[in-house]
């Protein structure tokens, strides 16, 4: 227990910032209020692809309460570009010339209510003439087949993206190809070829929080921007960048965020509210309701090929893999999804030859992106499905044949990449221990279980950077970028200032992030802020700590090797004891008051990949494994699935706070479960048909499994701090095809479309009993 | 506009209040409470939830006016709820204890982002009130988290449950 309030590494010390999420008072960037704040709604597009002939707004200008209606012409006054993206410059900020898909803003209504705003929104007109759209990616490759983009632009701000170069007419914003062996020669050596196709719809993030951004000018023609954003230091490159101001004329400032899951990195509303706060000279505030989220990201569909050749004895020889990607109208970070997912959509396993050809295409959709898992939940649901199958036709042990093929410490990754510190047998046999196959039957009731298991590269190169202060009286801020949407990480990267200077957790304060104090952080997303930011305030605190140490040498006239930190301050550990609080040696080296600046970074290398064949020897810093075990009840009158017990396992390589590390495993399970049983973004020719959650079914209470047990694996990362690795997404890789192999090993019908609806599982059965 | 009289959090109110006003922008605009959240807007997610009379009602759903001659409680009003605290603390008084259901939800983790949490505890509390008439996840369904902290969430709520009348 003292432990656990000190909030030493290992131990799982209450969350700091629990005290204002159970009292309600946390704030979140839709509670924001200032003086003379104006309220935003936005005209969106009802067409997927139209040129914009003309923009009518006198009638809404004149309406009651409004400031301002202003068009992409109008923006021009105050930007120097209309076009962003972080792969390729490619959205407008409001839609110019031609409007791309359905829900694109085309108008900014600006009034001094929120009822104002919305209340003039059908006043403005739009005209418009409609042009055709494409919305398969498939059908989007071929020739003649309508164009999103004539030409687009790379953006250059991500080192990995810097080098994409579309190709202009085409549709495919990028194809990454990745060849090892000799696919062809590996093929002709099996003894069994099979060839499956597996899909997965778009899906919603649904963050509680839809994005909120306020825009405050100052008279200086510096903008405050208080914005619900996982990607601060992004925001502020890309808006000075949009506006022509210097980094240093754009703050970005960041509450806690109701949810992520990747919904809210890179520029969302931040743009559109920025530009409106320069043209109008007061704070604009802009926030999406639920149904705008749909049209703003979501998850992208995918449709994957895969085809693979065995031997009898069960050796992966050779796999094929193609994955198209729908990207929508916007690429947002879509191309690296499709590159840095798509090498691993032959899954962690040791084939000798393999192919792998990853399409990322423009539709006439809305724009897909980032979300928890980053690509690789559509790609485990094929390859893992897949598994099974094979293990099926060979009558192999489905769990016997994996552990025959999966990668294992020095092993090459298909990139060519040397495998290590990474434990996928190790989580396999994790869930495959505490929930062994089984198959039972009553009446019309099938009981299975199914397994799978997953991996994921973290994003490399990327860069954390932190401060950590040592104020006048002993106590600690800590400047780091790390957004808090929930998985903790103000706890976490606390514990480790904390352990690192010997205080107790409630000594240490984690500041929000601020780009005018915290200084860069690439991004909060793809697990990957244990590992750099916890990497960065680790070296932080240890060099205000050596500071404390150095001044204890002259302050007690001790040499270096005999001093410790420990319970807040320095002791000599020879001779007579003697020993200073950081309080005291703060006040005799500045008097009164006075701040310890220390600093630390981490940065990722990786080395590019070759682009004809994908390899690298080096491309990413370390790798994630997740496994997933899941119990399924169907019932095979109504196609009904029930999924009493799931267990999922994550090699996190050290659980620095346990119990948030069960709960990122845990709530990841619950966000994929509900995406394998219900969620799918409907559409027809571009329309959305539910973007609502009356039509669009999430996860509840109700469907979560009875049982729904978290595994901590821990295969240590030398480089990590303390171990550690990751877990923001660990638990979404292999949820899906655990569930589709449960049902097929209950049933006999192999589902390979998501969302696992009846209809399709009563298909599947029938298609197995024919 | 109409004059509406009732109780907030175990005050007495009367307000001028418009017609079309929502009680989640009542509780959010004019009364600065930061605790019942709009996110669905159409009565599903369970964000707004607050007690309307002790029963959990979706603010989003409510005109302000329907609250005339009843009492409602937010977030913001479960301390002075807790078993042993009679009343709402004077201006400047010290924080009140944390309400038990606030506890459980802090002691077992049951909360990421913390956005539906106001929501999620206010339900819970009415179903501890209500005698656990239902098992807990049928009841909890019409409150969403998109975190996934169900299982955390059951765990409270059936620790509580265990310490009968601590909470009611």
């Amino acid at each position: 227990m003292a432990d656990d309030q000190r909030g030493t590494i290992g131990t799982s010390p209450p969350r700091t910032d629990g005290l204002a999420k159970v009292t309600g008072s946390a704030s979140y960037a839709r509670h924001l209020r200032v003086p003379g704040m104006v309220h935003t709604a936005l005209v969106r597009s009802d067409r997927p692809h139209a040129r914009v002939l003309a923009i009518k707004c006198d009638a809404a200008s004149r309406a009651p309460g409004v400031v301002a209606v202003v068009t992409a012409a109008d923006l021009r006054r105050v930007v120097r570009h209309l076009h962003h993206g972080p792969a390729f410059r490619d959205q407008p900020i409001l839609a110019a010339e031609k409007v791309r898909h359905v829900g694109e803003p085309v108008a900014a209504i600006v009034a001094e209510t929120p009822a104002a705003a919305h209340a003039a929104l059908p006043m403005v007109e739009v005209v418009y003439e409609d042009l055709p759209g494409v919305f398969d990616p498939v059908e989007a490759m071929q020739p003649g087949a309508p164009l999103v983009h004539e030409r687009v632009e790379p953006a250059g701000s991500f080192a990995d993206l810097r080098g994409l170069e579309p190709a202009a007419g085409t549709n495919v914003c990028l194809h990454f190809r990745l060849r090892r062996g000799d696919v062809q020669a590996g093929l002709r050596s099996v003894d069994v070829i099979v060839e499956e196709a597996f899909t997965t719809p778009a899906t919603q993030h649904l963050p509680m929080e839809p994005h909120a951004t306020l825009a405050i000018p100052g008279a200086d023609g510096r903008l405050i921007i208080w914005s619900s954003t996982q990607s601060p230091s992004f925001v502020r490159s890309e808006l000075a960048y949009l506006l022509g101001l210097p980094e240093h004329a754009v703050d970005v400032r960041v509450p806690y965020l109701g949810g992520g899951y990747g919904a809210k990195l890179y520029v969302k509303l931040e743009a559109i509210a920025a530009a409106l706060a320069l043209l109008i000279r007061r704070p604009v505030a802009v926030h999406n309701a639920l149904e705008d989220l749909f049209y703003t990201l979501n998850r992208h569909a995918t449709r994957t090929v895969i085809r693979s050749g065995v031997t009898r004895d069960g050796r992966l020889m050779a796999r094929q893999v193609q994955v198209y990607w729908d990207t929508g109208a916007y690429a947002d970070i879509g191309p690296r999804i499709c590159q840095k997912s798509g090498y691993t959509a032959t899954g962690p396993y040791r084939i000798p030859h393999v192919s792998i050809d990853s399409y990322c295409v423009y539709t006439h959709h809305p724009p897909a992106g980032a979300f928890r898992g980053f690509g690789i939940p559509q790609l485990v649901w094929a390859y893992e499905s897949h598994t099974d199958t094979l293990a099926r036709r060979l009558a192999l042990d489905p769990l016997e044949f994996r552990r025959r093929n999966l990668l294992r410490s020095g092993d090459p990754q298909a990139t060519g990449t040397v495998m290590q510190h990474a434990g996928f047998v190790e989580v396999l046999d994790a869930v495959a221990q505490r929930l062994p196959f089984a198959r039972s039957r009553s009446g019309h009731v099938a009981r299975g279980v199914g397994m799978a298991v997953g991996m994921k590269a973290v994003l490399t190169p990327s860069t954390s950077l932190a401060t950590v202060h040592m104020y006048g009286d002993g106590s600690v801020g800590v400047a780091a970028g790390t957004v808090e949407m929930g998985q903790g990480a103000e706890t976490v990267l606390g514990q480790i200032v904390a352990t690192e200077l010997g205080v107790p957790l409630h000594h240490v304060r984690v500041l929000h992030p601020d780009t005018d104090v915290t200084p860069f952080d690439t991004l909060t997303a793809g697990s990957r802020s244990t590992f750099h930011m916890g990497n960065a305030v680790r070296r932080a605190a240890e060099d205000v700590r050596l500071q404390l140490l150095d001044r204890a040498t002259r302050l007690l006239e001790a040499p270096l090797d005999v001093l410790a930190v420990e319970d807040g301050g320095v002791v000599s550990r020879e001779g007579p004891r003697r020993a200073l609080t950081f309080r005291e040696i703060m006040e005799r080296t500045f008097g009164q008051g006075g701040t310890l600046v220390g600093r630390g970074e981490h940065r990722g290398h990786a080395k590019h990949l070759d682009p004809a064949t994908g390899q690298s020897d080096q491309v990413t810093a370390f790798w994630f494994a997740g496994a997933a075990a899941a119990e399924v009840e169907v019932d095979t009158g109504t196609g009904e699935v029930r999924v009493p017990r799931l267990v999922c396992a994550a090699d996190v390589g050290k659980a620095l706070h346990p119990r948030l590390v069960e709960g990122q495993i845990r709530g990841a399970a619950v966000m994929q479960l509900s995406q394998t049983l219900f969620e799918a973004v409907a559409t027809q020719d571009g329309q959305l048909l539910n973007p609502n959650l009356i039509d669009y079914k999430a996860l509840t209470t109700a469907e979560a499994p009875e049982r729904l047990e978290a595994v901590i694996v821990e295969v240590p990362h030398p480089d990590g701090p303390y171990g550690a690795k990751g877990v923001g997404e660990t638990g979404v890789f292999a949820v899906a095809p655990a569930v589709a192999n449960a049902i097929a090993n209950a049933t006999g019908g192999r589902p390979r479309d998501l969302p696992l609806t009846p209809e399709r599982i009563l298909q599947s059965i029938r298609e197995a009993d024919a | 506009m109409r004059t509406v009289r009732f109780g907030l959090n175990g005050a007495s109110l009367t307000m001028e209040i418009p017609d079309h006003v929502l009680l989640t922008e009542l509780l959010q605009d004019s009364l600065h409470l930061t605790g019942c959240r709009e996110s669905c807007g159409q009565g599903v997610c369970g964000a707004c939830t607050v007690l309307l009379d002790g029963a959990p009602v979706s603010a989003c759903l409510l005109l302000a006016a329907e609250v005339d001659g009843h009492e409602v409680t937010t977030v913001e009003g479960l301390p002075a709820q807790s078993p042993g605290s009679h009343a709402a603390p004077a201006a400047g008084a010290p924080a009140p204890a944390l309400h038990p259901v606030q506890e459980a939800f802090l002691r077992h983790f049951a909360f990421q982002c913390g956005y539906c949490t106001p929501g999620m505890m206010l339900a819970a509390l009415a179903y501890l009130r209500e005698g656990a008439p239902m098992p807990a996840r049928e009841y909890l369904r019409g409150n969403l988290c998109r975190c996934g902290c169900y299982a955390e969430i059951l765990d409270a709520v059936a620790e509580l449950g265990s310490k009968e009348g601590d909470t009611a």
